[in-house]
C-alpha cells in the first residue's frame, strides 16, 4: 500500500508521460482540466495506467467525480485500503 | 429397415478475400463546417480526433447506391460475376427499414439473386462480423463466394447540434469478396459482444417512441411531443455516446482482442503487413498501436483523417485505401479490429488481396 505522497509522486509520473507537464506542476489542489488542461480522453489514459501501477479499479462513473489531483490521490488510498 | 445416409457438403481447407471496392461519397464537410453547428474550432477537432475532413452523402444517394458502388468494385477486383456468388451480407446500422433488408435488394441489382442475403447488425464491428461468416460459410461448403459489405449513411442518424458523435461520422460503403483459397487467407476471428455497457452508444430512442411522439405531435403540437422524451427530445432519433467509456474500452479491452487474434493466427506484430483498425478516432488508434507495440514495419491505416468515423464501412474503405497507395502490401497480412455499439467486437488476420 502506498503512503499519499507516494500516490501524488506515481500520478504525476503518469501525467507526465501522458501530457509532458513537469512533475512539480502536479499538485494536491490542482484541478485536472482548469489548471492542468488535462482533457477527457488523456484523462483516461491517466486513469487506465494509475489502476495498473496502483493495483486498483477505477470505475467509468468515479471519473467524472475527480476533478482535482487531490480526489484522484484521496481516491486511490481508498481503494488500496 | 435401410438407413438413408444424409450427405452433407464437402468442405474446404481455406479461404481468402479475393477483392475490395469502396464508394466514398461526394460531399466533403470540414471542421470548419462543424464549427458553425456546434462551438469548437479546426484545432480543437484535430487535437482530440484527428479528423480533418469527413465525407457525406447528398440525399439523392441512398445507402443502397453506397452499396452497389462498393460492391461491384470488389466484385471486378475478384474477377467474380454478380451471378457467381453464393451469399450476399450486407453489414449496417443506418439501412432505414427494419424490413426488407439492404442486402436483399443489393443482391437483385448487382445481378446476385436468388443468392441468400441478408444483414448484420453489429455496427462498427459489422464488418469483421461479415468476414467471420463468409470465412465459414466459404469453408463449410455453404457457399463459394460470398459478398460482405460495410455500408453507412450515418449522416441520416445524426443531430449536427450534438456534442458527442455527431462530428465524428461521415458516411461510405466498403466491400470484399470473400472465396476459396490454395492457401491460408483468414484467420481465427475473435469476435464477441458485452451487452452490460449496451446504453454506451446507440440511438436516443426507440422507434416505438417515434411512433408515440409522432402521433403526439399530430394531436397536440410537436411541443407537446418533446415533452414525452424531455425538452430537449427531438422526435427523429439520432446517435449519442458515453465517448469517455468508449473511448477506454476501446483501447485497452480491443487492444487485448487484437493480441488474441495474432495469437490465434500464430503471427506476431513483426509478421504484419498492416493494421486497420475500425477509424473511430486517431487517438485510440494512436494508443492501440502502442499497446499492441507494433514495429513501424507496420502500415496503420489513417483514412479517418479525410473520412471521418463510417462505421461498419470504415475497415474495407482503409483497407482499399492502403491497397491504392501501398500496392506492395498486396500478398501480406493485416490485422483488423473493429468495434462499437453493442458493444460489439470482431477481429482476424487476413492476407491483402
Amino acid at each position: 500500500m502506498a503512503s499519499n505522497e507516494e500516490i501524488l509522486a506515481g500520478l504525476a509520473e503518469i501525467i507526465n508521460e501522458e501530457t509532458g507537464l513537469s512533475t512539480e506542476a502536479v499538485q494536491l489542489e490542482k484541478s485536472f482540466t482548469d489548471d492542468l488542461d488535462i482533457d477527457s480522453i488523456s484523462m483516461m489514459t491517466i486513469v487506465v495506467n494509475a489502476e495498473e501501477k496502483f493495483g486498483v479499479r477505477i470505475p467509468d462513473e468515479e471519473v467524472k467525480n475527480l476533478s482535482t489531483v487531490g480526489d484522484a490521490v484521496d481516491f486511490i488510498s481508498k481503494a488500496q485500503a | 429397415m435401410t438407413t438413408i445416409e444424409l450427405r452433407q457438403a464437402p468442405t474446404r481447407a481455406h479461404s481468402r478475400i479475393l477483392g475490395v471496392g469502396a464508394y466514398r461519397p461526394s460531399v466533403v464537410v470540414t471542421n470548419d463546417d462543424v464549427c458553425q453547428w456546434i462551438d469548437s474550432s479546426d484545432e480543437w477537432i484535430r487535437q482530440r480526433t484527428g479528423i480533418v475532413t469527413r465525407h457525406r452523402a447528398p440525399a439523392e444517394v441512398e445507402l443502397i447506391d453506397m452499396a452497389e458502388g462498393a460492391a461491384r468494385e470488389a466484385l471486378e477486383k475478384a474477377g467474380i460475376e454478380g451471378s457467381q456468388l453464393g451469399a450476399v451480407i450486407v453489414s449496417t446500422v443506418t439501412h432505414p427499414y427494419a424490413t426488407p433488408s439492404a442486402a436483399s435488394l443489393l443482391c437483385d441489382r448487382i445481378g446476385a439473386t436468388p443468392a441468400p442475403a441478408y444483414d448484420i447488425s453489429a455496427a462498427c464491428a459489422g464488418y469483421c462480423y461479415g468476414v467471420a461468416q463468409a470465412d465459414a460459410l466459404v469453408r463449410s461448403g455453404a457457399a463459394e463466394y460470398v459478398l460482405v459489405v460495410g455500408a453507412e449513411k450515418l449522416s441520416d442518424f445524426i443531430d449536427n447540434s450534438e456534442r458527442s458523435i455527431s462530428f465524428l461520422l461521415g458516411d461510405g460503403a466498403g466491400a470484399v469478396v470473400v472465396g476459396p483459397s490454395e492457401t491460408p487467407g483468414i484467420g481465427p476471428s475473435v469476435w464477441g459482444s458485452d451487452g452490460s455497457k449496451w446504453n454506451t452508444i446507440g440511438m436516443t430512442h426507440s422507434l416505438l417512441d417515434v411512433r408515440d411522439l409522432s402521433e403526439e405531435a399530430e394531436r397536440d403540437g410537436a411541443g407537446k411531443a418533446a415533452a414525452v422524451l424531455g425538452t430537449e427530445a427531438k422526435i427523429w432519433p439520432t446517435l449519442r455516446q458515453d465517448g469517455q467509456s468508449v473511448f477506454r474500452w476501446a483501447v485497452w479491452e480491443m487492444a487485448k482482442v487484437a493480441k488474441q487474434a495474432l495469437e490465434a493466427a500464430g503471427v506476431k506484430p513483426e509478421d504484419l503487413g498492416a493494421f486497420v483498425p475500425h477509424q473511430a478516432n486517431m487517438r485510440i488508434i494512436d494508443e492501440m498501436v502502442k499497446q499492441l507495440k507494433l514495429p513501424e514495419s507496420v502500415v496503420v491505416a489513417r483514412d479517418i483523417a479525410d473520412a471521418g468515423n463510417t462505421s461498419a464501412a470504415s475497415i474495407p474503405l482503409a483497407t482499399h485505401r492502403l491497397l491504392t497507395e501501398n500496392p506492395d502490401l498486396s500478398g501480406k497480412l493485416s490485422l483488423q479490429i473493429g468495434f462499437g455499439a453493442g458493444l460489439v467486437f470482431g477481429a482476424q488476420v487476413i492476407a491483402l488481396p
